[in-house]
C-alpha cells in the first residue's frame, strides 16, 4: 500500500495521470448515473436535436441521429475500458508463461518460442489485427481476440529477458538443489520477482490497447454500430469537418486524456518500482 | 568394511565454448568421510566451483564418477539423493528470493521433500531458525529486511530443513564481513557436530581454511595437486603452488586474530554449556 501512495505522489504528472484515468474510469462505472441521456447509448433517433453544437442540455453537441455525445462518449469508456482489460487478461498470462518457459527451460525450447514471438512481433501490429479482422466479423470479442494476438508476444519477450536475468539469481539454484519441479521454479520463485515489470508494462499497455482498439473501429473492423465506440465516432465525424467539429474533438480528446492518464501513471510506476527495460 | 560418503573418482568436466573446449576439472579423486570437513582451495578459475556443481547434481561430469555411499548418482538423481547434499552459496542477498517471505523459503524443502505433516511445517520452520540463532518471528519477515548475516543464516537453516547428510559450502563467509563471518563459521561448526555433517568447504581464505577444515584439497587447474591434512598443508606444503598459496596470504592478520578469539570464545562457552 505505501508503494501505491509512493507511485500517486511520485511527480506533479504523475497525480494529473490518476485523476485522469479516475475520471475515466469513475465515469464508466457510473455512467448509467451520471450521463443525462443514459439510453442515447442504444439506437434512438431523435432527428428534432440531430447535429446540434454543444449547448447546455448537450455539452459535447449530438451526434447525425440527434443523441447526446457526451452520454455515447461516457459508455464508449466503458466498453473502450472492459476491451482493454479483456485484452490483457489473455495476452499477459499467455506472454507470461510463453516468456518464462522460454527463459528458464532451455536453448531449445527457448529457440522455438522466441522465434514464434519474433514472426509475431515482426508483423505490424496494425496490419495483423486488420488482417485478423478481415477473415473474422468485425465483432467486439473478435476484435478482443485480434488485439490479443498482437499483444502477448511483447509480454512473452519482457519476461523472457527478465527471466533470463534471474535465473543466474542464486535463489533459483537453490531451488533446483533443493529438488523443487520446474514449475514452481518459474512461477513461484522467478515470476513475483517480474511483476513489478509487468504491472508497468500493462498500465502503459491499457492506454495502448485502447488506442489500437479506436484504430480498428476508426476502420470499421472493430465495435460496431449502435455500440459506441471512439474509434467510430472520431470516423463518422471526419466526414463533417471542420462544421461539426464537436462529432471528431470530443471523442478524439476522450482517447486521447485516456492514453495519456496511463501513461502518466505508467511512467511514474517505471520510476517507483525501477523497472526500467 | 567402511565406504565414504562420497567418493569422487577421476571426475573431470570439459565446457563447449564456442567452438573451443575448456577443461574446468581433469581427472580429480577424494573420497569424503562421515563427518569431515574437506575444505577445495585455489584461486579463481582453479575449477573448484564447477567440483561443487558437480557434487549438487547441478549438471553431469563427463567423464568420472560420484558415488553417495557406495551408490553411483547418475545424471538424473532422485529426491532423497538430492535431500542428502545441501549447499549454501556465496551471496546470502541473491540467494535467499527477494519475493518471498522468509517462511516461504524455509518451508520449500519441507514441502518438496514431504517433511512432517503440513500442518507441523510451520511450527518445523520457527525451530530451523531457532537452530540458526534467528527468531521465531523472523518467519515473517522479507528479506530485504535482514542484514547479510541473518540472510545466510536462514541459508544455512534452508540447507539443514531437508535433514542432509553433507553440505557443500560455496565460500559462505567471503561476502561478510569479519566478525559476522567469524560467528557464521561458529554456527556451522557447532551444527556439524551436533548433526554429524559432512563439509566441502569451497574457499580461498586460507585463515578459514586453517579453523575450519579436516583436510584440503588443492587445485590448480582443473587439477588436484595436493590433499593433505590441513595440519600437514601449512607446516610441510609439498607441491610449489601451495607453497605460494599460503606464501601469498598473510600469515596472521590483525582479522585473524579477531576471528580466532571470537571463534575461541563461542568453543569455550560451547565447552561451558
Amino acid at each position: 500500500m505505501k508503494r501505491a501512495v509512493r507511485i500517486i505522489f511520485a511527480t506533479p504528472l504523475s497525480v494529473i495521470g490518476v485523476i485522469l484515468i479516475g475520471l475515466v474510469v469513475g465515469s464508466a462505472i457510473l455512467a448509467d448515473f451520471i450521463t443525462p441521456f443514459p439510453s442515447h447509448r442504444g439506437t434512438v433517433v431523435d432527428f428534432d436535436n440531430f447535429n446540434q453544437p454543444p449547448d447546455w442540455t448537450n455539452i459535447m453537441g449530438t451526434d447525425l441521429v440527434g443523441r447526446d455525445l457526451f452520454t455515447r462518449i461516457i459508455y464508449a469508456y466503458r466498453i473502450s475500458l472492459i476491451l482493454g482489460i479483456v485484452v490483457l487478461l489473455l495476452a499477459v498470462p499467455l506472454g507470461v508463461t510463453v516468456g518464462l518457459m522460454a527463459g528458464y527451460l532451455g536453448p531449445r525450447v527457448r529457440f522455438v518460442l522466441m522465434r514464434t514471438t519474433e514472426v509475431f512481433l515482426s508483423i505490424p501490429p496494425l496490419v495483423l489485427a486488420m488482417s485478423i479482422m478481415g477473415v473474422l466479423e468485425p465483432t467486439l470479442i473478435n476484435g478482443m481476440m485480434a488485439v490479443t494476438v498482437m499483444w502477448w508476444p511483447w509480454y512473452s519477450r519482457l519476461v523472457h529477458n527478465l527471466t533470463l536475468a534471474e535465473r543466474e539469481e542464486g535463489y533459483v539454484l537453490a531451488a533446483e538443489v533443493i529438488g523443487a519441479s520446474r514449475f514452481h521454479i518459474m512461477f513461484v520463485e522467478i515470476l513475483p520477482n517480474c511483476f513489478p515489470a509487468i504491472l508497468t508494462k500493462m498500465t502503459l499497455d491499457l492506454g495502448f490497447v485502447i488506442l489500437i482498439a479506436s484504430s480498428l473501429s476508426f476502420l470499421g473492423l472493430g465495435v460496431q454500430p449502435p455500440t459506441p465506440d471512439l474509434g467510430s465516432m472520431v470516423a463518422e465525424g471526419a466526414r463533417y469537418l471542420p462544421d461539426s467539429w464537436w462529432l471528431t474533438v470530443f471523442p478524439g480528446l476522450a482517447i486521447l486524456v485516456a492514453v495519456f492518464g496511463f501513461n502518466l501513471l505508467g511512467d511514474a510506476m517505471r520510476e517507483v518500482l525501477g523497472t526500467h527495460q | 568394511m567402511t565406504v565414504p560418503l562420497l567418493a569422487i573418482n577421476q571426475l573431470a568436466k570439459m565446457f563447449q565454448l564456442e567452438g573451443y573446449q575448456v577443461h574446468a576439472v581433469r581427472g580429480v579423486t577424494v573420497d569424503l568421510w562421515q563427518g569431515e570437513c574437506l575444505a577445495i582451495v585455489g584461486e579463481s578459475g582453479s575449477g573448484k566451483s564447477t567440483v561443487a556443481n558437480m557434487i549438487l547434481g547441478v549438471y553431469p561430469p563427463t567423464s568420472g564418477q560420484i558415488s553417495f555411499k557406495g551408490q553411483p548418482l547418475g545424471a538424473h538423481r532422485t529426491k532423497s539423493q538430492r535431500r542428502a547434499i545441501q549447499l549454501v552459496q556465496q551471496n546470502p542477498f541473491s540467494s535467499i528470493n527477494p519475493s518471498r517471505r522468509i517462511g516461504a523459503t524455509l518451508k520449500l524443502p519441507l514441502d518438496v521433500h514431504d517433511i512432517g505433516t503440513k500442518g507441523a511445517r510451520m511450527t518445523r520452520v520457527e525451530e530451523l531458525l531457532g537452530e540458526v540463532g534467528l527468531p521465531a518471528d523472523y518467519a515473517t519477515r522479507a528479506p530485504l529486511t535482514l542484514s547479510g548475516g541473518q540472510c545466510q543464516r536462514v541459508a544455512i537453516a534452508r540447507a539443514l530443513a531437508s535433514q542432509p547428510e553433507m553440505i557443500v559450502l560455496d565460500e559462505p563467509t567471503s561476502a561478510l564481513d569479519v566478525l559476522v563471518q567469524a560467528r557464521v563459521l561458529i554456527l556451522l561448526n557447532e551444527l556439524r557436530r551436533k548433526r554429524n555433517l559432512t563439509y566441502v568447504f569451497i574457499t580461498h581464505d586460507l585463515a578459514v581454511v586453517r579453523n575450519m577444515a579436516d583436510r584440503v584439497a588443492v587445485l590448480k587447474d582443473g587439477q588436484l595437486v595436493e590433499l593433505k591434512s590441513t595440519h600437514e598443508i601449512f607446516d610441510n606444503p609439498e607441491h610449489d603452488y601451495t607453497r605460494r598459496l599460503i606464501s601469498a596470504s598473510p600469515v596472521i592478520t590483525e582479522e585473524e586474530r579477531i576471528m580466532r578469539n571470537r571463534l575461541r570464545e563461542g568453543l569455550a562457552m560451547e565447552a561451558v554449556e
